[in-house]
């Protein structure tokens, strides 16, 4: 584990936050885009380390909080259907659709499988030619390539089995509707490392540019995030909106060009609805017509869907850096894991989740 | 004692044999059961008692008060990195008595069997439950047998419940820890769930994870022997040290502060926790113990633990103290706190 506890030096890490107390003079608000980055920095306290002045917000990256309702609705449809065997990622399974989740409808009879890639998904089809087999691909560009993999590989294998559900969304759309919101407070990204290391940074110079923001890509490790927030923190203080690359043991400028190739094959760009947001123009990925005979969508009839949020839910104002979790009024009260009323506090890259299991509610012993 | 029955060295007249698999006939309680009994678990668990076969076994035990457990066992795959069925379910019953301070005696053992099972695959299970009664110095001296339909069980499900005794003058519950006490763990954390998870859900690590799991009793006995005034004990399998942790806090009406530094995890388990977004400190254990102790006698409760070969790496990892009571806080490596809290059910893997 050498490769990893080099980045969780503690010794470092407060030479590190004694740097950015040095530079800092007066108060910046930062957003770390992904969810794995804010459970890092909440699992390891970043936050409480910091001056005063360097406020940390959550972003909308995480994949599970973001996918529509609507989606997740069908997803439910989908999976009760019979002769499925629906096939997702772990965390999705408790996500909250309109009346019901994943893990339910499987207590209930649904076969619904945890897989931990596509391409299990995909064995599973080979496995089981009498029935349907339908994987849930959700989330960003990290998990696109592996997702477009899987429907390369089945159409290659001509299984007529196999089908996606697909709601894949797309991180710089959405800083960009971050910065032109007029509510926006951030002043700097922390870009989220895995990503880019799919698709590189060649998006975000127009950004940084366009809204005077600088965006250094980070990684998830304390050092990498304290990193991160010196280089944010040194660029502000002098007036600079550049693109750093501070993750640059993964992340390569141009990103992994066999993966790109293979996303421009398999998906075409579309408007996509972000739960808890709305509509982002040009934010996510649907299947390409020559792969549209894998759409999920398409291959079931599931009727008409309405969906019902809950009216308290704030999710959204917490996946736009609006608000912390703890600024809910339902949060830890008529919203825990237990009940959750979003997806923020199932999802374990939930900004609220995040916020629930390190205990940073109102008055407790963590603020001490 | 004997060695258990191999399967694959039994002969005529051996019955067994004609049937290579368990069928509904086996928990009938007529000749095949029998056979089972006769052929299978008297060689396997020999002892007097059991050989006596009452309809309950008749067993001496010293003066004390009496500890009783029971768990049940309905892990997949049967057969681990690290162990089996078998092993949990005499282990997971020892351990339970040990944690009360009693000297694990006798266990029973109930076996629901799906039909279709491999004998071979029964009889190393019964074999590896035969060698572990061994190594933790308890017999099994009752026990039962049913089967039910194929598609109704998985493989085997085993239950375990068993007696110990408590000597005089221990006194150890989870609602004793008082601030200022130190907290002690036997060993790395993580090991048996991670070496599950492995098997189970196909992972293929570079390195192979073993589960943990082993009796406690000895590492119990060497603790009183050492005079240390043991508090608390308690085996953290399902929920981890977490779990463990939370509950003393919250039965002592205490605080309790990591030291995140502190606490062990194997470089092959924390690998792969850290891939699947699993919090080690949630993770099941089989072969570990949380020993409670006052802060004086925390460096003679180590010695004692490292004695024993399970408890080599026994280290401090934290405090008892009088603040925030019924939590539990870890500080973390680069100096801040958080709270440690516990999943809704069992952890799921993240999606990126």
């Amino acid at each position: 584990m050498k490769y990893l506890d080099e980045f969780r030096d503690g010794s470092v890490a407060r030479a590190l936050v004694e740097e950015i107390r040095q530079v800092v003079t007066r108060p910046w608000v930062l957003m770390e885009v992904c969810g794995g980055q804010t459970h890092a920095i909440l699992r390891n306290g970043i936050d409480q380390v910091l001056p005063e002045a360097v406020e940390l917000v959550h972003g909308p990256g995480c994949p599970v909080c973001v996918t529509p309702l609507e989606v997740i609705d069908r997803a439910l449809a989908i999976a009760q259907q019979p002769g499925v065997i629906f096939c997702s990622f772990g965390d999705m399974l408790r996500v909250p659709g309109s009346s019901t989740d994943l893990l339910r409808v499987k207590a209930e009879g649904a076969d619904v499988r945890m897989v931990y890639s596509p391409l299990d998904a995909l064995k599973l089809a080979r496995l089981h030619r009498d029935r349907q087999v339908v994987f849930f691909g959700i989330g960003f560009e990290t998990t696109a390539p592996a997702n477009a993999m899987a429907v390369t590989r089945a159409s290659e294998e001509g299984l007529t089995n196999f089908s996606m559900l697909v709601s894949q969304v797309l991180v710089p759309p959405a800083i960009e509707a971050i910065c032109a919101s007029r509510s926006n407070r951030v002043q700097g990204f922390l870009a989220a490392g895995h990503v880019c290391t799919v698709m590189g940074t060649g998006q975000y110079p127009a950004i940084a540019e366009r809204f005077g923001v600088p965006i250094v890509v980070t990684g998830f490790e304390p050092l990498d995030l304290l990193e991160g927030i010196r280089r944010a923190v040194v660029q502000l203080e002098r007036g600079e909106a550049r693109v750093e690359n501070a993750y640059a043991r993964v992340v390569a400028d141009e990103g992994n060009p066999v993966a790109r190739a293979l996303l421009e094959q398999v998906f075409a760009v579309t408007d996509q609805p972000w739960r808890g947001i709305g509509t982002i123009p040009k934010s996510g990925w649907r299947l390409a017509p020559a792969y549209r005979a894998f759409d999920a969508a398409e291959r079931f009839e599931v009727g008409a869907i309405r969906t019902l949020e809950s009216p308290d839910c704030r999710s959204g104002e917490v996946l736009q850096g609006l608000i912390t979790p703890p600024e809910c009024p339902a949060f830890g009260t008529a919203c825990t894991p237990r009940h959750p009323l979003g997806a923020t506090m199932v999802s374990s890259e939930g900004a609220c989740a995040a916020y629930f299991l390190n205990g940073r509610t109102k008055g407790a012993p963590a603020h001490a | 004692m004997p060695e258990p029955p191999r399967f694959d060295e039994w002969t005529c007249p051996m019955p067994l044999r004609e049937t290579p698999t368990v069928v509904m006939g086996h928990g009938g309680g007529g000749r095949l059961s029998g056979e089972l009994l006769e052929h299978l678990f008297l060689p396997a668990f020999r002892n007097e008692a059991l050989e006596a076969r009452g309809d309950a076994a008749l067993v001496a035990v010293p003066a004390g008060r009496l500890a009783f457990a029971t768990d049940a066992h309905v892990v997949r795959p049967l057969v681990f990195p690290g162990g089996s069925i078998g092993e949990l379910a005499v282990y997971g019953t020892v351990n339970d008595l040990a944690m009360v301070g009693a000297r694990p005696l006798h266990l029973s053992a109930s076996f629901i069997l799906e039909e279709g099972l491999a004998m071979e695959q029964l009889a190393a299970i019964v074999g590896r439950m035969a060698e572990a009664a061994r190594r933790a110095g308890v017999a099994i001296v009752t026990g039962d047998t049913k089967v039910v339909e194929r598609g109704h069980g998985d493989g085997c499900y085993l239950t375990t419940s068993g007696i110990g005794v408590v000597p005089e003058g221990r006194s150890v519950g989870p609602d004793r820890a008082r601030a200022g006490d130190a907290v002690i763990v036997s060993g790395t954390i993580g090991d048996h769930g991670v070496a599950i998870l492995s098997v189970r859900e196909g992972l293929a690590f570079e390195s192979a994870i073993e589960s943990d799991c082993a009796p406690l009793s000895e590492l119990v006995e060497r603790l009183f022997a050492a005079s240390v005034e043991v508090r608390a004990l308690r085996d953290p399998t399902r929920g981890g040290l977490a779990a463990t942790l939370i509950e003393i806090a919250e039965r002592s009406a205490v605080g309790v502060v990591l030291d995140e530094g502190a606490v062990p995890v194997r470089p092959e388990v924390r690998g792969a926790c850290e891939l699947l977004g699993l919090d080690p400190l949630m993770i099941a254990n089989e072969g570990k113990l949380v020993a409670i102790v006052p802060d004086a006698q925390a460096e003679a409760a180590l010695e004692a633990l490292r004695s024993v070969a399970i408890g080599r790496q026994a280290v401090r990892i934290g405090s008892v103290v009088s603040e925030h009571p019924g939590t539990v806080v870890m500080t973390t490596a680069i100096g801040g706190r958080r709270v440690v809290t516990l999943p809704l059910g069992e952890q799921l893997p993240r999606i990126c």
